[in-house]
Parts: structure tokens; C-alpha cells; sequence
């Protein structure tokens, strides 16, 4: 996901919230991964913003993007200069509703913000684990995450929501925990990476690894491959825009310069911007934390985990109603790829409805202000809410 | 609500589980959904059209008819309902063929295209006529085929589908309000409303 934190214009904000930790596993007994290997013990970093209601039955699950966080909506202090990356969708009155929903989000495990990752230390060595830390699957953030919920004494959650990577924590969550999820917005995602996908994964994941100062993972006492993932961070930033979108942008306008320069400097407005974005990247993300996360990405296959390659059998064990988006210059994940969920939901029967919203941003697109996008997942959580006898402006 | 989709909806079985092919913006489901208590769904090609009907708390799939009834399993629905777009649709018998599939029970509705005031432009001016049930010019019109009520009847006989229900209606100006016409038809009515049942049984 881009960079795109944006203020909206009412100024409506959930105000100030903080980072929460939850910790399990710490008298060993921890989570087994996907990969057979063991974590323990285990810290979710979360935030939460809203009033969970005296039923508690009105909690959403927001799913953060590969490089996103838990700080989805409001400020940290009184002179933050930008809320959470979803400050837009987020708040009182907005589509997520916070006068109406309890919103929780949490950053995913292998992620750098606050969770167990390879930053972290391995309690073993007392070192940070670097490339020792275990690979992690979709499956097994999501398993954290439904750990943090019982923790926060939630049984059902109202709906799960995410983009990008976050959607793919929602396909998961919607799937493997079918009876405690009533509705289910996977948006811009995919129930399994492209050849494509995986190959600009395995480039940006080469950069980081090319880069001398990786060292193999073991980097942190001795400085970060900050080339490497800056490179890794430009390769994602343009799979997430669009060829329309870059043309509007950049077009092939000159930065500073009125000629071009016969060298390798930046000529180009957009060789300027993609510099100037993964060198912003590097300040505040891990190069170990990149890796395992595309690697995750690279590896969650709805259809294979459960449903030994049809979508529509893994569609059979889910439950809840869907409200699936794509956008139209999404060629990161394609609405092909949706279709092919709403293909599977709806051989199973299953209530869901799906839009494909014209937008030129590309991928991205999900993060930015869209009326048609907020109308979409304001009236389908208003259903759901009556559905389950949500009421309306006084959550208790 | 169009006279037509009243008429529609008093046919549909309360509590039961409804497709709307071209749904537009959901009008017909959100009525059925409030005053019959269905279970519905909607398909609609238009995004902005799909995006409101979402919006208004509907289930909607953004997509064409063809495409996205053919994901549906056999007997998935009560009732489906093709309303004033089989003039636009490429191949109708396929496509009831599959709303027959997918449905126990579907209903077609069209305007008809031999109404007197249609023919008598024709007689008349020679020209193509334009009516308000089909607003178009020859060049703009996204209606690919007319429909008279005389010669839907003989193309549900040819493919052994029983008309269940059949009405016609002629509508006022506001459209809400109309009147069923009962004396020739297809001279009559601005529309054609047909149940259509199971073939071959």
C-alpha cells in the first residue's frame, strides 16, 4: 500500500488513540505456524477507536495492507501532523462509522510496526531474529488476530475489512472462522497472487538481498540494506499505480532541470518521486519485515488451504455476506481475481454483492477519497447492522 | 414504483428468494424486500446503477446477465425476473433458458412494440416510431430487437415454456398508475407482463 494518508474534509476525527500490545505465548505455550515452526511468545501491536457495545456485537476487524499498520484512524498527540492511514473511511459519520462500530486493527505478525517480527528479539538469543525469524503465512496472522479478539472478549465480529494484502486476511478470516464473522469486504485483493504479482515480489525481495549490507538478515547492529528496499519500495509504488495514473501524475515532465543531463541523475518527475518514496520507506519500515511479508502474500492460496484447488469448495466452508470491490485500473490484482471469488460465493449460495468501481488510480485506489466507494460499504454495513440488530447512533 | 414493477410485484410469494436481472438501481428489490420480505439479488452492468443499489442496502453483482447467471447453482431461486430488458438481450432463448435453470418461476416483462399509437406512427410518418416506453432513434437505441406481446407468446410456445401468468397493462403519464387491458392486447397495451413455468411440465 502507497503513501496516500490523507485528511478528510469535514475534519471529523476518532481524535486521539494509542498503540496497544497484546502478548500470548509467553509461558512458551505459543502459535504453531503454518510452517510447522513455533512462535512464542507472541505481541500484537493494535489500536482501537469506538465504544464496543454491551452485546459486543458491533466490533469490525480492519486488515491493514502489506506495509501498513495498526494506526488506521485518528492522531497519536495533539500536534500529529497525519492520522492513521484510513483517517478517510474511519470516524464519526464516515463509511466505518465510529459512533456506530467498534473498530479494532492490528499490525500483522512478521510486520516491523510493533508486532513479532524479525525485528524482534528471539527470547533464544536474546538477539533480534532476522532471516532466523520463522516464515509466516496469511493464515497464521489471521490466527494472532482471532487470539487478540478473544483476548478483547469478542465472540462475533460484525465484519472484517481490508485491501491488498488486509483483503487477503479477510478471504482467510472469512474461511477459517466462518461463525464469527457476519460480514466479510474484501477489497482490491486476490484469493491467490498472479505469476505476475509474485515475480514483482521477487524482484523488490532481490533488491533488498542484493543489497551488501542485508548480510544475510543480520543487519541491525550494523547498519540497514537502506538502497536495497528503497529500490524494493519503487517497485511496489508502481504496481500499485497505473499507467493512466503515472501519465496524469508525471507524464514525462523534467524535475528541476529544463534539459535532460546526460547522466544518471533524476531527469524525470517520476524517477524523482519513486526515489523520493523509498527513501521516505526506508525511514519507517524494516528490509527483514518487506521480505516475509511479500513472501506471505506470495504463498496464501485460498483455494489450495481449503479447497484442494476450487474456490468453490474453500467458498463452502465461509458463511457470512460478502461485499467484494475491484477497482478498474487495478492491474496489480485485477478484477478478474474478484470475479473469481464472487464466482465461487455464489456457487455456494452464499449473500454477496460485488462492484468494480471505475477509478484511474490503480491499485491505490481503495485508499483514495471516492463517493461511490463510500456509499458501497456504507449501505452494505447498514443492512448488516439491521441484520443483526445493530442500533443506530448510541452504541453503549 | 413503475406500474409495471407493481404489477410484478404482487405475483412474487412473500418470503421467498428472488433474482433481478438488470436491476437497475434496485428499485423492484428494495419494494419486494420491504413489503414482501424476500430474499433478493440483483444484477446490473451499469456501475453507477449497481453502485447505488448496493448503496441503498441491496445485494448487487456488478456484471452482465449472460456472465453472472450461469454461476448460479440449478433451482437457486423462486422467482427470476427479467424486467424491460429482453430488447436488449442478444439471445433470448438462452437466456430463459437459464433464468428457467436458476428459477422455478420467471417473469419477462417488455413494452410492446405493436401498440396502435406505434403502428399508426409508422402508417403515419413512415419513420421508425418513438414512443415513451422506447425513447430512442434509430441510431442511439440500446434496444436490439422489438418485442410484440402476439409474437413473445408464439416464442414461449415454440420452446415448450408454459405461460404461467400473462398480463398487459397500459400505463399513464407518471407511470405509477395504469390500467390492465384485457381487449386486444397487442393493439392495447404499452406492456407485456408474462409469468413463464418449467418446460414441459
Amino acid at each position: 500500500m502507497s503513501e496516500y494518508i490523507d485528511h478528510d474534509d469535514t475534519g471529523r476525527s476518532v481524535g486521539l488513540v494509542r498503540k496497544q500490545a497484546f502478548t500470548f505465548g509467553e509461558s512458551g505455550q505459543g502459535l504453531v505456524l503454518d510452517s510447522g515452526r513455533t512462535l512464542a511468545p507472541v505481541t500484537l501491536a493494535y489500536e482501537t477507536c469506538g465504544t464496543l457495545n454491551a452485546d459486543r456485537t458491533n466490533a469490525i476487524l480492519i486488515c491493514h495492507a502489506l506495509t501498513g499498520d495498526s494506526h488506521v484512524a485518528g492522531y497519536y498527540s495533539e500536534d500529529d501532523p497525519k492520522p492513521g492511514w484510513w483517517d478517510l473511511m474511519v470516524g464519526p459519520g464516515k463509511p466505518l462509522d465510529t459512533d456506530k462500530f467498534f473498530i479494532i486493527c492490528s499490525n500483522v505478525i512478521g510486520g516491523c510496526m510493533g508486532s513479532t517480527g524479525p525485528v524482534s528479539r528471539n527470547p533464544e538469543t536474546n538477539q533480534p531474529y532476522g532471516a532466523k525469524f520463522p516464515v509466516v503465512t496469511i493464515g497464521d496472522m489471521v490466527r494472532c488476530q482471532r487470539r487478540l479478539v478473544d483476548h478483547l472478549g469478542i465472540d462475533t465480529l460484525l465484519a472484517v475489512v481490508g485491501g491488498s494484502v488486509g483483503g487477503m486476511q479477510v478471504l482467510e478470516w472469512s474461511v477459517r472462522y466462518p461463525d464469527r464473522v457476519h460480514a466479510a469486504i474484501p477489497l482490491a485483493t486476490t484469493t491467490k497472487h498472479s505469476a505476475q504479482a509474485i515475480a514483482f515480489n521477487e524482484v523488490a525481495r532481490q533488491a533488498i538481498m542484493a543489497d551488501p549490507t542485508w548480510n544475510r538478515g543480520d543487519y541491525y547492529e550494523t547498519g540497514r540494506p537502506e538502497h536495497g528496499l528503497a529500490v524494493a519500495r519503487m517497485i511496489g509504488h508502481i504496481t500499485y499505480l497505473s499507467d493512466e495514473s503515472m501519465r496524469h501524475k508525471f507524464d514525462r515532465r523534467l524535475q528541476d532541470r529544463v534539459e535532460l543531463s546526460f547522466d544518471f541523475e533524476a531527469d524525470f518527475q517520476v524517477e524523482s518521486y519513486l526515489r523520493y518514496q523509498g527513501n521516505k520507506f526506508v525511514e519507517r519500515f524494516d528490509a527483514n519485515s518487506f521480505l516475509y511479508l511479500t513472501k506471505a502474500a506470495d504463498y496464501f492460496n485460498l483455494e489450495n488451504q481449503y479447497g484442494d484447488g476450487s474456490l468453490v469448495a474453500a467458498f463452502s466452508r465461509a458463511s457470512c455476506k460478502y461485499l467484494v470491490i475491484s477497482f478498474t485500473s487495478d492491474w496489480l490484482y485485477p478484477t478478474y481475481q474478484s470475479k473469481a471469488m464472487v464466482k465461487g460465493m455464489k456457487k455456494n449460495g452464499l449473500d454477496v454483492s460485488f462492484c468494480e468501481i471505475e477509478a484511474p488510480w490503480g491499485h491505490d485506489a481503495f485508499l483514495l477519497p471516492n463517493e461511490r466507494f463510500n456509499g458501497l460499504i456504507r449501505g452494505f454495513l447498514d443492512r448488516i447492522c439491521t441484520g443483526c440488530n445493530i442500533g443506530g447512533e448510541h452504541a453503549l | 414504483m413503475r406500474f409495471d414493477l407493481q404489477v410484478i410485484a404482487s405475483w412474487i410469494e412473500p418470503g421467498s428468494k428472488v433474482l433481478d436481472l438488470g436491476c437497475r438501481t434496485g428499485s423492484l428489490l428494495a419494494y419486494l424486500t420491504e413489503h414482501k420480505s424476500i430474499r433478493g439479488t440483483g444484477i446490473e452492468i451499469d456501475e453507477g446503477h449497481a453502485g447505488e443499489a448496493i448503496a441503498k442496502g441491496l445485494s448487487v453483482i456488478h456484471g452482465d446477465i449472460y456472465e453472472e447467471i450461469e454461476d448460479y447453482p440449478d433451482n437457486a431461486f423462486d422467482y427470476v425476473i427479467l424486467s424491460q430488458a429482453l430488447m436488449q438481450v442478444m439471445d433470448p432463448e438462452t437466456l430463459i433458458r437459464e433464468m428457467l435453470r436458476v428459477g422455478r418461476l420467471c417473469v419477462v416483462s417488455f413494452p410492446n412494440f405493436t401498440h396502435y399509437r406505434n403502428r399508426l406512427q409508422m402508417l403515419f410518418t413512415g419513420r421508425a416510431p418513438m414512443s415513451k416506453e422506447l425513447p430512442y432513434e434509430w441510431y442511439n437505441t440500446p434496444n436490439i430487437r422489438v418485442v410484440p406481446i402476439i409474437d413473445f407468446r408464439r416464442f414461449c410456445a415454440n420452446m415448450r415454456v408454459p405461460i404461467v401468468k400473462e398480463v398487459a397493462i397500459s400505463t399513464h403519464h407518471h407511470d405509477e398508475k395504469g390500467t390492465v387491458i384485457t381487449f386486444l392486447p397487442n393493439l392495447f397495451a404499452t406492456f407485456g407482463i408474462f409469468m413463464l413455468g418449467q418446460p414441459g411440465k
